[in-house]
């Protein structure tokens, strides 16, 4: 009978532990930072996107006369990287590190009838601003989902509309549309914590992450999320590359 | 014996571990529940309920609004947008007509006006036979199926000021307004709901929505007095493509705005005699953009 008593008092007291480092991380300061970086790529062809009829609006054609304005959900570069993925520590981060919070103020612009960037990734809490640069009036109109604590709003923005600043509360990927052109079709991604989005070769660098072991995880709009486990190192640099299939 | 004692001793240890966030869990829905039930509203003096409005919820909203004010009641599969929007889902917080800022929650006057005035060009019924305290205790029933009413205020009201006097100025700056901001890249130069952009719009929902028609006669859901009209573009239509346009219309403007869209309606105002006689032209949509 002791024995059995012995056992799981001894068991208790680790879980206990357990739950309490996990509570209670160790507090990390920004010195020892280290980053995550790596490549995003598509394997097989990728997928036909569609091309933009813009003649709704004569000011948008114009502005693409010299270009052949396509859908943006899959940009894959010439050596078959993705743009426009987001990457985001998943897991492993301690409240801390979460409460750190970047003072840049990520700017989403409307140009020439299209979303530059596509993609706009942000902390949860972090203010970022939207502008316009076209001479024709655009409604901003994101749409997620109320009950995340995430609420829609809707403001038009004419030509030289002053930005408009705001912040979300919650993570989610979050649609952005213009009712006044139907094609324009944006993200907002809100993730807790440091972030990073892929440039036109599919390269990526998660910057300010503390020494500690990661999920990193990878977000497409088309193909949804991958996983890594990372270790960084402090003042170290671990890489997480990914690869996803097109069907 | 002394295996399956330890096997049971596990078991409860980790049934007990494991339960504890479930527990807070439950109870923080009950709390939230609780607190969604002693939702109150209130509305000039009065005092709303939630509990008192329940009853009339039943009887009278339930078929289209839902048991759970999620907008399907049983007739709700008999509206058909465009022209019979479907019943307002109220799970969402998300609503039409306020007096606050987009992306706010309505106030409890704003809901008390929409429940009273009723949805012209939709199914929504006018409610006025209800006595006042029986409307507010329904507006807090309404609010009781939301959880952003417990967590978040409603916005500020914006201000509107004093309506000045029409002029032929006022009218004519206001068809400036219209042109600047490109109301009628939606409504239409003319304002009959046929702008380049109309055939397309949806609501937050993905449901097609048709934007107003100024000269058909018919009443602005959000009421119709010049004052609704300038609430409406300044606060926009939460949930649909009817924007805000608080910043970018300035108070002064905004009233030159509301003259400009009365002479676009078919009822005989002053504003549209003023149109008349200046010999107004509808905006021309392919004029240079005037920036701010
Ligand atoms: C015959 C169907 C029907 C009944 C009955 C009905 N409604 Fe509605 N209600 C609607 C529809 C449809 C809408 C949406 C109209 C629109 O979006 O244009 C709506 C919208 C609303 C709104 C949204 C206001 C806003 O600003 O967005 C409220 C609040 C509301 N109803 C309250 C009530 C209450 C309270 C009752 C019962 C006393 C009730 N409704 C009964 C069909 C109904
Ligand atoms: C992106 C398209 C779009 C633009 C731009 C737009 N509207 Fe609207 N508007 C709508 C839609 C759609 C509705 C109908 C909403 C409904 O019935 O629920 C609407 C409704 C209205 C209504 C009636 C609201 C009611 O209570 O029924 C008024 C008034 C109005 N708009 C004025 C304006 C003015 C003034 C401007 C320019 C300053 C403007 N709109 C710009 C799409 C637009």
């Amino acid at each position: 009978m002791k024995t059995q008593y012995k056992f799981v008092a001894v068991l208790s007291t680790v879980v206990l532990i357990a739950c309490a480092a996990l509570v209670h991380m160790p507090q990390v300061n920004a010195a020892g930072e280290g980053k995550i970086t790596g490549t995003v790529k598509l394997d097989g062809p990728p997928p036909h996107m569609k091309g933009i009829d813009m003649s709704k609006d004569p000011y948008c054609v114009k502005a693409n006369a010299n270009s052949t304005p396509k859908m943006e959900n899959v940009v894959v570069g010439a050596s078959g990287g993705l743009e426009n993925v987001v990457l985001y520590i998943s897991e492993g981060l301690s409240a801390s590190a979460l409460a750190e919070k970047s003072t840049t103020i990520p700017v989403f612009d409307q140009k020439n009838c299209v979303y530059t960037p596509h993609v706009l990734a942000m902390d949860v809490g972090q203010t970022f601003k939207v502008e316009t640069s076209d001479q024709t009036a655009h409604n901003i109109h994101p749409n997620p989902n109320p009950m995340t604590g995430n609420i829609p709003w809707n403001q038009s923005q004419p030509p030289g509309a002053p930005p408009v600043e705001k912040s979300w509360k919650a993570p989610e990927w979050i649609e952005v549309k213009c009712n006044i052109h139907p094609w324009m079709h944006g993200w907002f991604a809100v993730v807790k914590g440091p972030y990073a989005t892929t440039d036109a070769n599919g390269n990526y660098t998660i910057n300010n992450v503390p020494p500690g072991n990661y999920t990193v995880t990878a977000w497409q709009e088309q193909f949804g999320t991958q996983t890594a486990k990372v270790a960084v190192a402090a003042g170290g640099a671990a890489k997480a590359d990914f690869t996803f299939k097109s069907k | 014996m002394r295996r399956s004692l330890i096997r049971w001793s596990l078991f409860l240890l980790a049934a007990a571990v494991f339960s504890l966030p479930l527990v807070s869990w439950a109870q923080l829905t009950k709390a939230d529940l609780d607190s969604r039930l002693k939702m109150e509203s209130h509305v000039g003096n009065i005092t709303g309920h939630a509990k008192d409005g329940a009853a009339d919820y039943h009887r009278y909203c339930e078929g289209c609004h839902g048991v759970r004010g999620d907008g399907n009641g049983e007739v709700a599969q008999w509206f058909d947008p465009p022209n019979f929007p479907k019943p307002r889902d109220f799970q969402l917080g998300i609503f039409k007509c306020r007096s606050t800022p987009t992306g706010t929650l309505p106030t409890d006057q704003d809901l008390y006006d929409a429940i009273s005035r009723g949805f012209d060009r939709s199914g929504m019924p006018i409610w006025n036979t209800f006595t006042k305290q029986e409307r507010v205790d329904l507006v807090a029933w309404v609010k009781h199926f939301s959880p952003r009413f417990v967590s978040e205020k409603p916005g500020t009201a914006i201000q509107i000021p004093p309506e000045p006097e029409v002029t032929a100025e006022r009218v004519k700056a206001g068809r400036e307004v219209f042109a600047r901001v490109q109301c009628w890249k939606c409504h239409g130069v003319t304002g009959e709901a046929n702008g380049p952009s109309a055939s397309t719009l949806q609501d937050d929902l993905g449901r097609p929505i048709a934007a107003f028609n100024f000269t058909e006669g018919s009443r602005p859901k959000c009421g119709d007095t010049d004052q609704d009209i300038y609430r409406i573009f300044m606060t926009g239509l939460d949930g649909t493509p009817m924007p805000s346009f608080a910043d970018n219309i300035k108070p002064d403007e905004a009233w030159d705005l509301v003259f400009y869209l009365r002479s676009l309606m078919r009822e005989p105002s002053k504003e549209k005699a003023i149109a008349q006689q200046l010999g107004l032209k509808p905006v021309d949509p392919n004029a240079p953009a005037p920036t701010q």
